[in-house]
């Protein structure tokens, strides 16, 4: 579904990534981990075609996307939820999802997308009318989530979903991860709670200063608490 | 002053009203942009003088006040896009000095065309017929045109907070202004939105020249000290604020006004009083948000 080759990226004169190979098949939750500033948001950002400059190649669903502009990848069905997530300040939570429709064939049947997204988050239908802002952490964290999930993307990035946000909600949304899949979406998710993610994951690949260090299957990488202390302790 | 009587201070003021529609629509445009797109333009004045020229152009093929009231400012809606396509988007996400500057330049530049084109005397802009005459609004007769201007404005002010807060598209510029990448990620071509709204910006300069200048005729030069009046409209208001263009829009009007009645040489520098004094209680103006210029 996402195949990653040769992917540099710079921000200013830095380069951040240098050289990612990386795939992710459709259906899979696959997981990118690492410390802090190994280049694992530069990663995601340069997926979905949000950086300056970068070189290499970017195949998603069979068409190479390095060159093309964010709004063409919405369009060729890859979802992002950004880090800290982003919330639009001043409008409602029914406003915010809305946003997500705007540029996706699903706002003719708005009503059946904000239904279909009701069934999947219901957390969010009580709180429409709500500015969205005013809610707990979480609650914004599962808004940004439907957000991109609203127009319905065959791939989704997920970036730090647990940041910052209460473990009983956490536990809930890693659910929420296995539904999407079962659904048919395929993820890659960024997320400093390793063992959390290792545990919903697929396949893994570590990313240390710009490069990929290692790629396992996720249950090999869980057993193997040596590679996990070297590359993803904080 | 025996002169001043109740009812003249509130003609007066009226009046105000009508000059102050005039920056309304100014600062309504230059606020947007600056919301939009951290675009401070400076060719603002130039856009609202083209408005005067085009529908004198208008009218002198056609003789028609309503086809130019229509054109002018799609006409210039339509040379403000084409320099945001050109010239102005080369510029983003370099800092609000650079497009500042390049705005001044090309101010000077449609300027001197249209000293070359249309010549560097004042032309004179007649009144519609049917907007001749004065109406009596109850306090006193007041020239029909004048309500005219203030009905205008409020129309357009009303076909725009329609826009921007019941339709899909007005919803993208309100957060297109707040958050761009989001916009971006959510598959939207925040390019076309950037020229849409530098469209409808520098569309409502150029209707506001073309409403003034029944009122004072049209100059190459209009623009340039109304530009400044302009300014100190938005930045009193709160940049990127439209609410609170609206707002200073008419208290500037009616300060310039209620000062002219008094004291005929101190309109101008009351504008600048007043925002000393606004600036020195409230530095992000009435309705801003702090910290949008850094």
């Amino acid at each position: 579904m996402l195949r990653i080759a040769g992917l540099h990226a710079w921000y200013g004169d830095s380069h951040v990534l240098q050289g990612i190979d990386l795939d992710v098949r459709a259906g899979e939750i696959v997981c990118l981990i690492g410390r802090n500033g190994a280049g694992k948001t530069t990663t995601l950002r340069s997926i979905m075609g949000l950086l300056r400059r970068t070189q290499g190649s970017v195949v998603f669903d069979g068409g190479e996307l390095l060159t093309r502009p964010a709004h063409h990848r919405f369009a060729r069905g890859l979802g992002y939820v950004p880090e800290e997530r982003r919330i639009v300040p001043g409008l409602t939570v029914r406003e915010n999802l809305r946003i997500g429709l705007l540029a996706s064939p699903a706002r003719r049947r708005e009503a059946a997308a904000m239904a279909r997204i009701a069934a999947i988050f219901p957390r969010l239908v009580e709180r429409l009318g709500q500015v969205a802002v005013t809610m707990s952490g979480g609650e914004q964290q599962m808004l940004a989530i439907a957000r991109a999930m609203i127009s319905e993307p065959k791939m989704i990035l997920l970036d730090e979903p647990s940041e910052g946000i209460m473990p009983v909600l956490v536990d809930e949304m890693f659910d929420l991860f296995r539904r999407m899949k079962r659904l048919g979406t395929t993820i890659l998710l960024v997320e400093q709670n390793v063992e959390l993610a290792l545990g919903i994951a697929d396949r893994a690949y570590i990313l240390d200063q710009g490069r990929i260090v290692h790629h396992a299957t996720a249950a090999a990488l869980l057993a193997d608490a040596a590679v996990q202390e070297r590359y993803c302790s904080v | 002053m025996s002169g001043l009587t109740p009812d003249l201070l509130a003609m007066q003021a009226f009046t105000g009203l009508a000059l102050g529609a005039v920056y309304v629509l100014l600062a309504t445009g230059m606020s947007l942009i600056f919301g939009m797109l951290t675009v401070v333009n400076f060719a603002h004045g130039a856009f609202y003088m083209l408005g005067a020229y085009l529908g004198l152009a208008v009218l002198g093929l056609t003789g028609n006040f309503w086809l130019a009231l229509l054109l002018a400012p799609l006409a210039v809606a339509a040379l403000g896009m084409l320099a945001e396509r050109t010239l102005i988007r080369r510029l983003y996400g370099r800092g609000i000095d650079y497009p500042l500057l390049l705005t001044f330049g090309l101010a000077y530049i449609i300027v001197e065309l249209v000293r070359i084109v249309f010549g560097t005397q004042d032309l004179p802009f007649d009144t519609p017929d049917a907007l001749t005459g004065a109406a009596d609004i109850g306090i006193g007769f007041f020239p029909l045109y004048r309500l005219f201007v203030i009905g205008v404005t409020a129309l357009v002010l009303l076909a725009l907070w329609l826009f921007l807060e019941r339709t899909p598209y007005g919803l993208i510029v309100r957060v297109g202004a707040r958050d761009p990448e989001i916009v971006r990620i959510l598959g939207i071509d925040i390019a076309r939105v950037w020229l849409v709204v530098f469209g409808i910006g520098t569309g409502i300069a150029g209707l506001a020249g073309l409403l003034a200048a029944p009122l004072q005729g049209a100059s190459p030069e209009m623009g340039n000290s109304i530009l400044a009046e302009a300014f100190v409209v938005t930045v009193v208001g709160g940049m990127g604020s439209l609410l609170g263009a609206v707002a200073a829009g008419l208290l500037v009007g009616v300060v310039v006004s209620l000062t002219a009645l008094v004291a005929p040489e101190m309109a101008q520098v009351a504008i600048f009083a007043l925002m000393a004094v606004v600036l020195l209680l409230r530095p992000q103006g009435f309705f801003g948000r702090a910290g949008l210029m850094s």
